[in-house]
């Protein structure tokens, strides 16, 4: 049931920033980005496997079994997917900022629609 | 440790420790800041060359980051093809610093802290023996060229930029897709422990490995330029200034370089149960690139165009070259590598010389470079503006030309001619070494009309008289790298091997997961 829900939730989110990415818009474009970036996050932290209840190194009182807890991988590599996907976002608003200012207009290719 | 063993984490230190000095120096000291920046990349060229001679006596260098034995800690190792590719890292880095230092670094902020960063970026993808470093390289590497793309600022760079930074973001998700799905089926992001559990067949689930192996592939090949996830780089490439413009010209070779190295060391074509997944597609794309090129450049109407278009069809030739899967074809397209990058960044800066005072988007560097500097009527003065210039523009010119279209008797013409002798080894289907004889002999073609129209066009049939004015630390780099090329082809024979060589060590890759697995 738990994996039903988050593979849904990573669709939901990948469909939905794909969606955004192809508008013509450059804020569209930079939500769609970060929608894309969370599903990416959520795939990776699924991708070490769902546990429930596991303890996060060693569970107290028992010894170490590998078996019985989270792989920590994937959560740190989540951890620094989650830096450089903010940091690249900020400078992407940074950017749609200034073509903004530049060209008039928030298309992505700096014209009107016609 | 002695200090030689340190030597595989000086590319990555030094422009690192060279850029964080640079950004918190102030902009007005410019003079340190260029000479800290030239001073870092002139020593990267050497411990370029250090690590050239050092892989001759130990093929093999592992650098325990941590001192972490292998599959556990993080690992950076050096082989003949990285020791090369930081060289040739180096040199393109000075080059384009030197050029710079007439005056586009002043016209935006951060120009050096920026190529610093780029240069450790491009450093580590070479060196790491790790997955998820290299995601993490390449993204130091990728948010830097974004800073560059836009440095000089203007509407042009800011558009293409815009787009440039989109599909670089996208194709970052989709490598951390990649990058998952293989630790979900293997357990490791260790390079040598991935290429051991696929050679012995240990994954958990091989399906999902090549999925993630094939999604990862996506996200090279678009940093690599391959035709139908191309259009953004002629725009992006074209609008940027002449010394980015050279840095980039070794960007599209790093994506070529991870595709290589992850070819052959984990999805690599020696498990006889499954060949290399993807590489017939991969000929036909890198054949439909170098097409695709060919005729971008023959449309070309501006110099900026036509060099962002032979970046493509020097994409185009690596891509097929290394997809064809043949160790002598490998090494004579790492010479070609070698060679195109040279030749590309000296025709990216060349082509800022020749069109000074003809585009508007020179006009927008000198104003903004105005804007910024601090030393107003000094900076006309930098350098001497050397006499003759449109004549030395237009010789060497000629030698990117020459190098490009691969004639003789430059290092383009050895490269191509190694390149078609190796296709006729046995092992090649005839039909995809005459497809690939004919392309590679028609692009050369292209790009001799192409060259020669706008050579005409521009110095020639030009209808203004004026003489743009090109100082000496401009036109320098492009004579040097020209001269670079020149001298491989008088050293075709050294460098020949040498890169034959590293293509050896890179189909027998037994001696790198010995070195990198086994190293207590």
């Amino acid at each position: 049931m738990m994996e039903l829900v988050i593979s849904v939730a990573i669709g939901v989110l990948a469909g939905s920033g794909v969606w955004l990415l192809l508008r013509p818009r450059t804020f569209q474009v930079a939500i769609g980005l970060s929608l894309l970036s969370y599903a990416v996050n959520l795939f990776i932290f699924v991708m070490g496997r769902l546990h429930v209840g596991a303890a996060p190194v060693v569970p107290a009182g028992l010894a170490a079994d590998p078996a019985s807890y989270a792989d920590p991988l994937p959560q740190a590599l989540v951890l620094t997917a989650i830096v450089i996907n903010f940091a690249t976002t900020a400078l992407l608003l940074v950017v749609l900022l200034a073509a903004r200012g530049f060209t008039g207009t928030d298309h992505v290719d700096g014209e009107r629609d016609r | 440790m002695t200090a030689q063993d340190h030597l595989a984490i000086l590319p990555i230190l030094l422009p690192l420790a060279a850029g964080a000095i640079n950004l918190i120096l102030a902009e007005r000291r410019w003079t340190l800041k260029a000479a800290i920046s030239l001073g870092t990349a002139i020593s990267l060229i050497v411990v370029g060359v250090a690590l050239t001679q050092r892989v001759g006596v130990q093929p093999v260098i592992v650098y325990r980051v941590g001192d972490w034995a292998a599959p556990f800690g993080i690992v950076l190792v050096a082989d003949r093809l990285s020791a090369a590719m930081v060289l040739l890292t180096a040199v393109l880095g000075t080059a384009s610093i030197v050029f710079s230092l007439a005056r586009s670094d002043r016209a935006g902020p951060r120009f050096h802290a920026l190529v610093q960063f780029l240069l450790m970026g491009v450093n580590g993808a070479f060196l790491t023996g790790d997955l998820f470093n290299l995601f993490v390289f390449f993204e130091v590497m990728l948010t830097a060229s974004y800073g560059l793309a836009l440095h000089g600022s203007g509407i042009l760079r800011v558009r293409a930029g815009l787009h440039y930074i989109t599909m670089n973001l996208a194709a970052s998700l989709l490598f951390l897709i990649g990058v998952s799905l293989i630790y979900a089926s293997a357990g490791t992001l260790n390079m040598a422990d991935l290429a051991r559990h696929w050679r012995e067949g240990a994954l958990a689930n091989r399906a999902l490995y090549e999925a993630g192996g094939a999604v990862l592939g996506i996200a090279f090949l678009m940093k690599a330029g391959m035709w139908p996830l191309c259009f953004w780089l002629p725009a992006s490439y074209s609008a940027s200034s002449a010394p980015v413009g050279a840095l980039f010209a070794i960007l599209s070779k790093v994506g070529v370089y991870a595709i290589l190295r992850i070819g052959t060391l984990f999805l690599g074509a020696d498990v006889a149960a499954s060949p290399s997944p993807g590489t017939p597609w991969l000929v036909v794309a890198g054949m439909a690139t170098l097409a695709y090129g060919g005729l971008g450049a023959l449309a070309s109407q501006s110099l900026p165009r036509l060099a962002s278009y032979s970046v493509l069809m020097s994409s185009g030739t690596l891509l097929a070259a290394i997809a064809i899967d043949n160790v002598s074809l490998t090494g004579a397209a790492l010479y070609y590598l070698v060679v195109s990058a040279l030749a590309l960044a000296a025709f990216f800066l060349l082509v800022e010389l020749v069109e000074r005072g003809r585009r508007p988007g020179a006009d927008i560097v000198a104003v903004t470079a105005e804007a910024f500097t601090t030393r107003n009527a000094e900076t006309e003065d930098i350098g001497t503006a050397i006499p003759a210039a449109t004549a030395l523009l237009g010789i060497a010119f000629a030698g990117c030309a020459v190098m490009l279209a691969g004639l003789p008797p430059l290092a383009g013409f050895v490269g191509k001619f190694a390149l078609l002798n190796a296709l006729f080894q046995p092992g090649i289907a005839s039909l995809t070494a005459w497809a690939m004889l004919g392309l590679l002999v028609g692009s050369g073609f292209i790009t001799v009309i192409a060259m020669g129209r706008t050579g005409v066009q521009r110095f020639w049939a030009s209808s203004d008289a004026s003489v743009p004015r090109v100082r000496l630390v401009e036109f320098a780099p492009v004579v040097l790298l020209l001269a670079l090329c020149a001298a491989l082809t008088l050293q075709a024979g050294p460098s020949m091997r040498y890169l034959d060589q590293a293509a050896q060590d890179l189909y027998a890759p037994g001696r790198y997961l010995g070195q990198v697995l086994n190293n207590r």
